[in-house]
């Protein structure tokens, strides 16, 4: 005989315990200084040409920044979708298939932003 | 044994939830925390396309930045920028009552209005600065 309680601790929804809450607030942390960086990297590009554009965003101390912003960003909407997920969705194929759906989406747009970031600044 | 999805044998009370409460401050906030959370996910495809086409070429990054400064993407971008200011303010917040602070009444209500206020006029101010550096760049 189990109890509810028993079945639950240390598990959850997301079947990780407190991993997915410490990760999400570390990466919010990181998320803050790097959004700031972004948004006045953005400012400065705005209305310049692609010549102006990629000679800034190839630059180390441009690239590597938005860099993490990329792998910080990534990583925190795809717990936080799957908090999302975890709330609204409760259908027994649905969740899982919206819980995976959710990472080929974070992976997608962060693997584009990496490799163009990288093209940019190896210039290939 | 008793599977915890059974349905209730008898009418047993019920929590209140969303629809009984008058629309406060604190859960509007709470709410929109979330609505901007979602809407920035899929922003960040836009970003991706934007670093691609930059990648891509002069004629991709022409491409999109027609797009993107047409008026209905000035729009988006305009919101978007709302969204991301609103939401890291409101994760402020949040860091804040990690520490266990920021819980009184009056502190809560600041707090509120220091991440609604504050994400309208950051906001207004990155575009200003933005068409500020545009008019300089000719």
């Amino acid at each position: 005989m189990r109890t509810p309680l028993g079945h639950v601790r240390g598990l959850g929804a997301a079947k990780a315990g407190t991993e997915h809450f410490w990760m999400q607030r570390m990466t919010a942390v990181a998320n803050l200084p790097l959004t700031l960086f972004f948004v006045a990297v953005v400012v400065a590009l705005s209305g310049s040409s692609h010549a102006g554009a990629t000679a800034m965003l190839g630059t180390p101390w441009i690239a590597i920044p938005m860099l993490l912003l990329t792998l910080s960003v990534t990583f925190h909407m795809r717990i936080g979708m799957q908090v999302i997920i975890e709330d609204y969705v409760h259908d027994e194929l649905l969740k899982p298939i919206a819980i995976m759906a959710n990472s080929f989406f974070a992976v997608a747009v962060g693997l584009a932003s990496v490799f163009a970031l990288l093209k940019i600044s190896f210039g290939v | 044994m008793d599977s915890p999805k059974a349905a209730p044998s008898a009418a047993r009370p019920l929590s209140p939830h969303l629809q009984i409460y008058r629309p406060m401050l604190s859960m509007m906030m709470s709410i929109v925390h979330r609505i901007t959370g979602g809407a920035l996910y899929f922003g960040t495809a836009l970003i991706a396309i934007w670093l691609v086409a930059a990648a891509s070429g002069p004629s991709a990054f022409a491409t999109i930045q027609e797009i993107y400064g047409s008026i209905p993407g000035l729009l988006v971008l305009f919101f978007y920028t709302w969204a991301l200011i609103h939401h890291a303010l409101g994760g402020v917040r949040h860091l804040i009552w990690d520490t266990g602070h920021g819980f009184e009444p009056r502190e809560r209500e600041l707090l509120y209005r220091l991440t609604l206020g504050g994400s309208i006029v950051l906001t207004l101010l990155i575009w200003t600065v933005g068409y500020a550096v545009r008019g300089g760049a000719g």
